[in-house]
C-alpha cells in the first residue's frame, strides 16, 4: 500500500527548489609562471567553466630583458653571446642567424666553408632542440621514459658542441664574417658517428610515441590549428607545417647552400598536436641526413671571411707579429665590424621557427636599431584562439605540442 | 592574386597603384614609404592582390629625440607562396604622441606586435581592439625602447602600488652605466665615442648618479 504523504516535507522542498538552479560560476585559474607545462616562464590566465576553457590570456614579459635595447648600445660582435639567450635550447642556430643578418646588412660573403659549418651546426641545434621539445612534450602528456632516451642523445650533441665551441650551452660562436674557431680535427667523423648510432634510436623513441594509445589520445584532434589561422597569426616552423603549410625558408628562400642539399619538408594534414609532433620527429631523420651530406661535401678553407678585414678580427699569431694586424684589431675590438648604413631583415628557418633579425644602421659599429621577431613569441599569439573550448588538460598538450622558449618570447 | 615577376615589379606596380608611395633605400627587399593615411590601405592591398599573405612582424624606428619625424613604423609581409618579402614605411606625424592605425584587421598577427610596439616605443595603434603593454607589467610607465630612455633603466615602483608600499621595495636600475660592455649608440667612428661606455653619460663612476 503506498504511503501518503500529507503533511509536505519542509526540508525536502527547500533542497528540491535550490536544486532547480544550480549556482553556476566561472572559475580563474593561474596557470604558471612556475608550471612545469609552461616550459620556463609564462602565465596563462584561464577562465574555467567545470573542466572547458573558457577564455585564456596568455601573460608574458617575465622573461624580458631588453634584449633590442642592450643591441643598440654595443657592437655587432658583442651582441653574439646574446643571441645564446634567445632560443637557449639551439644556441648555435640563433648564433648564425644573427651573423648572417649582419652579413646581409654588410653584403658580406662567408666563405663555403663557413656556409657548410653553419649548416651543420645548425641542424644539430635542431635535433637537439627537437629532443628537447619532444622529451619535455612526453613528460606533458605522460610519458616518462621518451624524456630519457631524449637526453641522452642530447648530451652527446652537447659534449660535441662542447669541443667544437669550448661551451655546452651558451655556445657564441658566430662571429660576422665567419665563426670563431674552425673545425676541431677529427670532429666531424664524431659527427657522423652520432648521426649513424642515432638514427636507430630515433626511430625507438619515436615508436614510443607515435602508435601510443595514451599519447594518441592526447594528442589527435586536440589543438587544431587550420592553415588559414596558422598564416594569419603568424606562425612558423613544425608549427606552421603541422598545419599543412609547406613553407620552409631552407628551401624556399635557400640560405648557407641549402640549396646543395637533399631533403624534404614534412607538412601535417590536419594541424592537430600529433600533427605538429609528427613533423618534428620526420624534421629529425632530415636534419641528420642533411648533417651527413654537408659533412660528405665539407669544403676546405677558411672559416671567417679573408676579405672582411675592417669586420672580422685578425688570427692572435698575425696580430703579436704585425703591426698593421695589431691595429686593425684593436680598431675592431673597440669601435666594432664597421657597418654600412642602411636596413635588412633576415630570418632563418629555427628549431621553433623563423628568428628574423631587423637591423637598421647609420653607419658605423653600433646598430641603430635592432627588432627580433622571436618565432615564439608569434607561435604563442595563437593560444587564446586555439585554447578556447578545451579542456584544461589539453591546454597541457596544446602548450607541449607548440614547442615555445620563453627565451626568444620575451626577450 | 596575380603572381609577382620580380622585386622591381611589386613596388613598381605599387606606386601606379598608390602616387604617394615612394622607394625606399633597402639593402635587400623591396621597400616603400607611404602616407601613415594609406599604410592599412596598402597592407591590404599587398595582401590580396600580391599574395603577401604572411604578416612577419610590426616595428617601429625611434630616430632620436630631436629629430623630426621622429616615429617610424615598418611593417614586413611574406609570401608564403612567392616566396618574397616587403617592407612598408611610414613616419609618425605626430612626434609627441605618435600614432598609427592597426592592421589587426588584415592579420591576426598584428595583435601582438603592435602590442609589443605600443609597449616599448609607445606608438599608440588605433582601432586596436586591446593596446595592453605585453612585455612590461601594466603600471610601468616609461617606453624602454625610446632613444631618451636610458640604457641604465629609470628607477621605477614596483607594479602593485600597495607592495611598494608595504615593502619599500623599487625596481633598482640595472647596473649597466659606466659597465665595461656598453658603447655608444651615436654611430660614430669617434674613439672617444665609441670606446666603451655607458649610453647614459650624465652618471658613471666619476660622477655620482644625481639624487
Amino acid at each position: 500500500m503506498a504511503t501518503e504523504f500529507t503533511v509536505p516535507d519542509v526540508a525536502a522542498k527547500t533542497a528540491a527548489a535550490a536544486n532547480q538552479e544550480f549556482e553556476t560560476e566561472k572559475m580563474s585559474l593561474a596557470m604558471g609562471p612556475s608550471h612545469p607545462s609552461t616550459h620556463g616562464v609564462l602565465r596563462l590566465q584561464l577562465e574555467l567553466d567545470g573542466e572547458t576553457v573558457t577564455h585564456c590570456a596568455p601573460v608574458l614579459g617575465y622573461l624580458h630583458r631588453g634584449d633590442e635595447k642592450i643591441a643598440e648600445n654595443m657592437t655587432y660582435n658583442q651582441f653574439v653571446p646574446y643571441t645564446d639567450r634567445l632560443d637557449y635550447l639551439a644556441p648555435l642556430a640563433s648564433n648564425a642567424a644573427y651573423a648572417a643578418a649582419v652579413e646581409k646588412l654588410a653584403n658580406l660573403e662567408v666563405p663555403a666553408r663557413v656556409q657548410a659549418i653553419r649548416v651543420i651546426t645548425s641542424e644539430m641545434a635542431r635535433v637537439s632542440s627537437h629532443l628537447m621539445g619532444l622529451g619535455a612534450y612526453g613528460i606533458d602528456v605522460g610519458a616518462w621514459s621518451v624524456f630519457f632516451y631524449c637526453f641522452t642523445e642530447r648530451e652527446k650533441l652537447y659534449t660535441l658542441f662542447e669541443e667544437l665551441t669550448g661551451a655546452r650551452f651558451t655556445t657564441s660562436y658566430s662571429r660576422i664574417g665567419g665563426v670563431s674557431r674552425d673545425v676541431p680535427e677529427g670532429w666531424t667523423d664524431k659527427v657522423v658517428a652520432f648521426c649513424d648510432q642515432f638514427l636507430p634510436i630515433l626511430e625507438e623513441i619515436l615508436k614510443l610515441l607515435t602508435r601510443n594509445k595514451i599519447f594518441m589520445d592526447r594528442t589527435v584532434d586536440v589543438g587544431t590549428i587550420s592553415a588559414a589561422d596558422a598564416i594569419s597569426y603568424g606562425l612558423s616552423g613544425p608549427n606552421l607545417r603541422g598545419s599543412g603549410v609547406k613553407s620552409d625558408l631552407r628551401k624556399d628562400r635557400p640560405y648557407w647552400g641549402y640549396e646543395q642539399y637533399d631533403f624534404e619538408v614534412p607538412v601535417g594534414s590536419k594541424g592537430d598536436c600529433y600533427d605538429r609532433y609528427l613533423c618534428r620527429g620526420e624534421e629529425m631523420r632530415q636534419s641528420i641526413s642533411i648533417i651527413t651530406q654537408a659533412i660528405a661535401i665539407f669544403p676546405a678553407g677558411s672559416y671567417y671571411a679573408e676579405d672582411a678585414r675592417r669586420i672580422f678580427a685578425p688570427k692572435k699569431a698575425k696580430i703579436l707579429s704585425s703591426m698593421e694586424e695589431l691595429i686593425n684589431n684593436f680598431m675592431i675590438v673597440t669601435e666594432g665590424p664597421q657597418m654600412p648604413a642602411g636596413e635588412a631583415y633576415f630570418e632563418a628557418e629555427n628549431p621553433k621557427g623563423t628568428l628574423g633579425f631587423f637591423i637598421v644602421s647609420k653607419s658605423g659599429g653600433v646598430p641603430w636599431r635592432m627588432k627580433i621577431r622571436g618565432p615564439s613569441f608569434c607561435n604563442l599569439s595563437i593560444l587564446p584562439k586555439v585554447c578556447q573550448d578545451e579542456l584544461v588538460s589539453d591546454v597541457v598538450s596544446i602548450l607541449g605540442s607548440l614547442d615555445f622558449v620563453m627565451g626568444e618570447c620575451d626577450r | 592574386m596575380t603572381a609577382i615577376a620580380s622585386d622591381a615589379d611589386v613596388t613598381a606596380s605599387l606606386q601606379a597603384k598608390f602616387p604617394a608611395a615612394t622607394l625606399r633605400p633597402s639593402v635587400d627587399h623591396p621597400a616603400v614609404n607611404v602616407p601613415m593615411g594609406e599604410v592599412i590601405a596598402v597592407l591590404q592591398w599587398l595582401r590580396d592582390e600580391q599574395g603577401f599573405d604572411y604578416c612577419v612582424d610590426v616595428t617601429a624606428i625611434d630616430w632620436a629625440e630631436d629629430v623630426s619625424p621622429r616615429f617610424t613604423a615598418v611593417w614586413h609581409a611574406y609570401s608564403t607562396t612567392g616566396h618574397r618579402y616587403v617592407r612598408v614605411a611610414a613616419d609618425c606625424t605626430d612626434d609627441e604622441n605618435p600614432s598609427v592605425p592597426t592592421a589587426t584587421g588584415l592579420w591576426a598577427a598584428a595583435d601582438w606586435h603592435e602590442r609589443e610596439t605600443f609597449d616599448l616605443m609607445g606608438i599608440h595603434f588605433e582601432g586596436h581592439p586591446d593596446l595592453r603593454r605585453i612585455l612590461m607589467w601594466d603600471g610601468y610607465p616609461h617606453h624602454p625602447l625610446r632613444k631618451d630612455f636610458p640604457l641604465a633603466g629609470i628607477e621605477t615602483e614596483l607594479p602593485d602600488i600597495e607592495v611598494a608600499e608595504e615593502t619599500q621595495a623599487k625596481v633598482i636600475a640595472a647596473p649597466m652605466a659606466g659597465g665595461p660592455f656598453v658603447a655608444s649608440s651615436k654611430g660614430e667612428v669617434n674613439m672617444t665615442d665609441a670606446e666603451p661606455r655607458a649610453k647614459d653619460e650624465s652618471w658613471n663612476e666619476q660622477t655620482p648618479k644625481p639624487e
